[in-house]
Parts: structure tokens; C-alpha cells; sequence
């Protein structure tokens, strides 16, 4: 036998309104509640809602052999409760036909563990928390924000209990091998990773309504014919936003279709099944160590952190919001907490990414901002601000 | 005819020039009988880069609308001294000066807060200037300002700095010394002609631009001389002198023309 593995990562950031110079030290409300709440509904209405339709419908017909994953991050599931509560019962429905798991990230999205192992472990500790509230649900498997990966991650990652974790399949960290086996970390060996197929990832979430492609268009029957292609393999790790469905692919391009035929196809024309990250884990052998000595991540062809670390602004912003932590953790204001924290979002350092080359489509698709240095100046703003609340406490 | 000049090509793009904006400036000046500047320094390039004799080309000063005196505010929300770049954030304005002075004054006290504010084609090379220095915690970006917000900022500055490249005249240290504000000038400008409580350095002078705003900030004795002084002599650099000068230059013209 061999599976398919689905993960969808289902995220929205509480985003910064437009933070002028003059409400520093004025204004305490950071957040654009309304836009927060727009944008909320809109994707409920376009991805969340239509798309847990399906997906339960699927369950239902296919008696429970098609199987997906999830990675909710708290923010979102926060703004669900704010302005789209139906989503989260949505949610809790497909929770208890007991062929969807749930995974741990942290709960605020943030790029914590690569500068803060405390922070970090506190933000995961906080959504498992959220996660067992929300939908009766233990996670057992590991994904990191924006499937941030490295051997040192890994060392925290497993402090913490997990044995499974997904990341990208990096061809830099591949090289000749083939994400569709389980791996391991290197050196240890003892954490199973999941990585990405991103070839196949990319043609559903990225290329599927691409006209130039030679791929194009993509139905479920070709779909199953490249994976019948593939040689040998174990499991093909499809990773991906949930988004795909219906928002960064409208439902006009046929993305539903797609989706509502795939599990019938795979199941009646293939040798594959659905797996869930720790059915495959348990399922399949670890057939090699991975190492990745520096972060890699599922994004832009560098598969790095260069669309959140990669320029002055963002790393200038980065180590300015965490030197304040001291003092918040000091201050003990919950508010001041919770800001803090929901400028970890990875979004916000993604807004200041000047590198509009080869990835720029997709970078100007997630952004409000009309450039990222005017993210950064609001961002900083913001900053200024909460370092100002602070200074009031000692 | 007499052609006034309030700027030229090279004050807004240094030694690269557009070749057909200076060419059809240079026939303005050539077929002009006299030619009015607004200070010795833009006199200075009208005779040398358009080679105009100096004979025909005279210097009136502009002059400055009384200021309806904002009230100084003491204390703001930094509990620092701030020191404002206003204008348009472009090559002529020197704006990376700024930033640069900015940084020397922040290594040595960080007791300074520096505000910029306008917009124009520089600002993103600004914002990543001061992201990189790691200066982002005392440096602040406005965008361009409403007329009220222009005043407070002005109501809470200490400390005006116009570090232009090349400025013609340059009317708004004036406006921000009739506030009762101190003025650290570019000596590449015409307004420095006709001051003397501002600090005048050269634009390029990071370390005399630097001293100049951190002894303001920090000696009160300094910075209260040149508000004072600094307010009386704006006041006296009234638009009707300048009208008056003008008016007899004109009358001077009419008289030597013969009439047709």
C-alpha cells in the first residue's frame, strides 16, 4: 500500500491598522478590527465554510477512507470565534468523524523558535491548549510555522514530547533523495519527519488555474496518473494552505471539482490510500536521516527564511520586538502580552519582503501594505508605542 | 523682460542635468534684460553654469509671512528631545544627511528622537538607511503632513535641521524659527545668507551637523539664545522688504527702457 497525506494549514493574522506617527503614545488599539473582520467572512464564505462542506461530505461517502490533516493557528481560530463561529463548528463536525487530525503549531504563528525556546515553547503549550478546547482533540504531530525545519528546531521540538514533524522536502536538503519516504533527524534519528512533495503541493495550490502551464488544466484523472508514475514510493506529502480552495484559487477555476473527484479516483483507480501525518509515521520505515543545519522553510524557490528574515527591515524589526520581551513578561499586563505576541505573526515580517522578483506575484497577493517599507514604518510605530506602555511599569 | 529665478536644474539634480530643462532655462536667462535671483547662492550658478553676466543678475532676498507663534510645547510623548527634517524627501533636501547625523547623535545619547517627515523619491532608501543603522527605536517616518499636524510636530521640535544639497533659498527654517524653534542650515542655501542665530554647516559635514544638534539638545543656554534671536531676526525679514527692493529695481528698468 501507499498513502497520500493531506495537510492544510488554515492561518489568519490579526493585521495592524494604519498607525501614524501621531497616535504613538495616543492610541493603544493596534489592530484593524474591521478589515480583520472582513477579511474573515470573505474567506469563510469563499474557502472555510464550502470547503469543510466538502471535505465532511467526502468522509461521509467514502466511509471514512478519505483523510486529511489540519494545522489551525490560534490566531485564526481566535478571529473565527470573533466574526465566523459557524467556522469552528465546522470544524468541531469534521473533529468527530475521527478521519481528521489535528496538528500543534504554535499559536501565534510566530517565527519564536528561531530566537526564543521558551517563547516558542510557551506559544505551542498555548495552542495545544486551544486545540483540546476547541475540538476534544490530543495533537500528537509537530508542524512548525511556515514549516520551518532545522536540527536544532528539531532538538526543542522533541523536548516537547513529539515524535513526528513536518517539513519542506528542500532539494537542498534532499539532494538526490525523494520526499516520498519518512525520514528521520539527523543525527538522533528520533523524530519522524514528513516532507513536503512540492512538485505535486505546488501544481494543486499554486499552478492549478495557470494557464501557461503545461499541466494545465489539472483534473483528478491526470492528477492520479502522475502519482501512479511515481516509482515506489511510500507516501506523497501533500502540503498546503488551506486557502488554495476557493480563495487563492477561485471557485470558478474548478478547484471544487477537483478536490470533490480526487478521493474517488485514488481510491478506485490507484494503489494508493489516505493517511493521516501519524498514520503514515506509524505506517511506513524510516528510510534515511535528514539534516538541515540551517532553517529551511516551505517558501519561495530558496526554501529559506528570506521572505521574513531577509532584509534590514525585517531583521531590524524582528530583534527590536523580541528585546521587548523582558519587560513585557515583567510588566505582567495581559494586553501588552497578547499585542506583543500577535506581532510575532509571521505575516508582519512577510509585508516587508523587498524581494518582488521571483516570487513577487505571491508576495503582493498576502499584503495589504503598497510597499514594504511602509509596512515596516507602521510596524515600527506600533513598536514605539507598546515600548512606551512599558516604560510606565518600571 | 526680467526673469525671476526661484531654482534651477542643478539645484534639483546636483551635476546630472537634464540637458533640455537647463537649455531652455539658459534661453530664458539669455533673452532676459535682468535677471532676479532669490539669494547670492542661486546668483552665484545663474552667472557661473548659465554663464549670464554678472552685470545683469541681482539678489532680492525672500522674505517670510509673520507666523502666528505656535506654543511650544515642553514636554512630548518621548520625554526626548526631537529634531525634525521637513520637506520633501528628495536628493535636493539631503535627506540621508539627516539620517546619517542622526546615527553619530544616537551613538553617543540616545536621549534624541528624530522625526522625518514628507514624502518624495528617497523615503524608501531613507527607511532601509535606518532599519540598517538599527536606529528605528529613535527614528520616526511621518509621510507627508496636514497642515495641524505639521504644527504640532513643529510645537514639539527642539531641533530643526535642513541639510539641503542645494537650495535656492529655503523658506522653511525661517518658518520654523518664527515658531521659536532652532535652526541647524545647509550652507549650500540662500536662507543662509540671510541668518545668522542659525547653526550653518555644510550639508556633507555629518560631524558638524551631528554637534550642532546634539549641543542644542543639550545645552539649554544654546538653544534658548537661538529661539530668542533667532525669532527676532525672522520677524524682521518681511515680505515688503523684499517688495520695496523689487519695486525700485523695477522703476530702475522702466526709466532706462526706451519707450515705443
Amino acid at each position: 500500500m501507499k498513502s497520500i497525506c493531506f495537510y492544510f494549514q488554515v492561518h489568519q493574522p490579526f493585521r495592524l491598522r494604519a498607525y501614524k506617527f501621531f497616535d504613538i503614545g495616543r492610541q493603544h488599539n493596534y489592530f484593524d478590527d474591521l478589515q480583520n473582520d472582513w477579511i474573515c467572512k470573505r474567506v469563510a464564505q469563499k474557502c472555510y465554510l464550502p470547503t469543510n462542506k466538502l471535505i465532511l461530505r467526502l468522509i461521509e461517502r467514502t466511509e471514512g477512507r478519505f483523510k486529511v490533516a489540519y494545522s489551525i493557528s490560534g490566531t485564526a481560530l481566535e478571529q473565527f470565534s470573533l466574526y465566523a463561529p459557524e467556522v469552528i463548528e465546522s470544524f468541531q463536525a469534521l473533529a468527530q468523524t475521527g478521519c481528521v487530525e489535528f496538528l500543534n503549531e504554535t499559536y501565534y504563528h510566530s517565527l519564536a523558535s528561531l530566537i526564543d525556546k521558551d517563547e516558542f515553547i510557551s506559544q505551542v503549550d498555548m495552542h495545544r491548549k486551544k486545540i483540546a478546547e476547541l475540538f476534544d482533540y490530543q495533537p500528537k504531530v509537530f508542524r512548525n510555522t511556515e514549516l520551518i525545519y532545522s536540527d536544532e528546531i528539531a532538538k526543542s521540538v522533541k523536548q516537547m514530547g513529539f515524535k513526528v514533524q513536518l517539513a519542506e522536502g528542500a532539494k537542498h536538503v534532499l539532494a538526490w533523495r525523494s520526499p516520498n519516504y519518512v525520514y528521520a533527524n539527523y543525527p538522533d534519528g528520533d523524530l519522524t519527519l514528513l516532507l513536503k512533495n512540492f512538485q505535486l503541493s505546488d501544481d494543486i495550490a499554486f499552478r492549478f488555474s495557470q494557464h501557461s502551464w503545461q499541466g494545465f488544466p489539472l483534473t483528478s484523472e491526470k492528477f492520479v496518473s502522475w502519482l501512479s508514475q511515481i516509482e515506489n514510493p511510500d507516501c506523497i506529502n501533500l502540503f498546503m494552505d488551506y486557502e488554495t480552495f476557493g480563495e487563492h484559487q477561485w471557485q470558478q477555476t474548478g478547484i471544487f471539482d477537483f478536490l470533490e473527484h480526487l478521493p474517488f479516483e485514488v481510491l478506485n483507480r490507484s494503489d494508493f490510500d489516505f493517511a493521516t501525518p501519524s498514520e503514515v509515521a506509524e505506517r511506513y520505515p524510516v528510510r534515511d536521516k535528514v539534516s538541515s543545519v540551517s532553517p529551511m522553510s516551505w517558501a519561495d524557490e530558496e526554501r529559506d527564511l528570506t521572505a521574513w528574515l531577509g532584509n534590514d527591515l525585517q531583521n531590524d524589526s524582528f530583534a527590536q520586538l523580541y528585546s521587548l520581551k523582558e519587560a513585557v513578561m515583567k510588566s505582567g499586563d495581559e494586553n501588552i502580552l497578547n499585542a506583543w505576541r500577535r506581532l510575532q505573526t509571521s505575516d508582519n515580517f512577510y509585508y516587508m519582503c523587498t524581494k518582488w522578483f521571483s516570487d513577487g506575484d505571491v508576495h503582493k497577493y498576502f499584503n495589504h501594505y503598497d510597499s514594504p517599507y511602509k509596512a515596516y514604518i507602521n510596524y515600527m510605530n506600533v513598536l514605539s508605542d507598546l515600548r512606551l506602555q512599558l516604560k510606565e511599569y518600571f | 523682460m526680467i526673469v525671476h529665478v526661484h531654482a534651477t536644474e542643478y539645484d534639483r539634480s546636483g551635476e546630472n542635468i537634464n540637458r533640455q530643462v537647463y537649455e531652455l532655462e539658459r534661453q530664458g536667462m539669455e533673452a532676459a534684460d535682468v535677471i532676479v535671483c532669490v539669494s547670492e547662492f542661486t546668483r552665484k550658478t545663474v552667472i557661473t553654469k548659465y554663464n549670464q553676466p554678472s552685470s545683469k543678475v541681482v539678489c532680492i532676498h525672500n522674505g517670510v509671512e509673520p507666523q502666528n507663534c505656535n506654543k511650544r510645547t515642553e514636554n512630548n510623548i518621548f520625554g526626548k528631545t526631537i529634531v525634525s527634517f521637513i520637506g520633501r524627501v528628495t536628493y535636493q533636501k539631503g535627506p540621508d544627511y539627516f539620517v546619517e547625523a542622526a546615527a553619530k547623535v544616537l551613538e553617543k545619547d540616545r536621549n534624541f528622537v528624530f522625526v522625518m517627515a514628507g514624502d518624495g523619491d528617497m523615503l524608501d532608501k531613507m527607511t532601509a538607511l535606518v532599519a540598517k543603522k538599527r536606529i528605528s527605536e529613535n527614528f520616526f517616518f511621518t509621510g507627508f503632513l496636514k497642515p495641524d499636524e505639521l504644527k504640532q510636530l513643529l510645537a514639539e521640535t527642539s531641533v530643526f535641521v535642513m541639510p539641503s544639497v542645494s537650495e535656492p533659498f529655503g523658506i522653511a527654517p525661517l518658518e520654523a524659527m518664527s515658531s521659536g524653534v532652532a535652526a541647524v542650515i545647509s550652507r549650500q542655501s540662500g536662507v543662509s545668507e540671510v541668518l545668522t542665530h542659525a547653526i550653518k554647516v555644510d550639508f556633507w559635514d555629518i560631524d558638524a551637523m551631528s554637534d550642532a544638534i546634539y549641543s542644542i539638545g543639550r545645552h539649554k543656554a544654546l538653544s534658548d539664545m537661538l529661539c530668542e534671536k533667532g525669532k527676532a531676526e525672522v520677524a524682521a525679514l518681511t515680505w515688503d522688504k523684499a517688495a520695496d527692493k523689487l519695486s525700485e529695481l523695477y522703476n530702475q528698468i522702466a526709466n532706462k527702457t526706451p519707450q515705443i
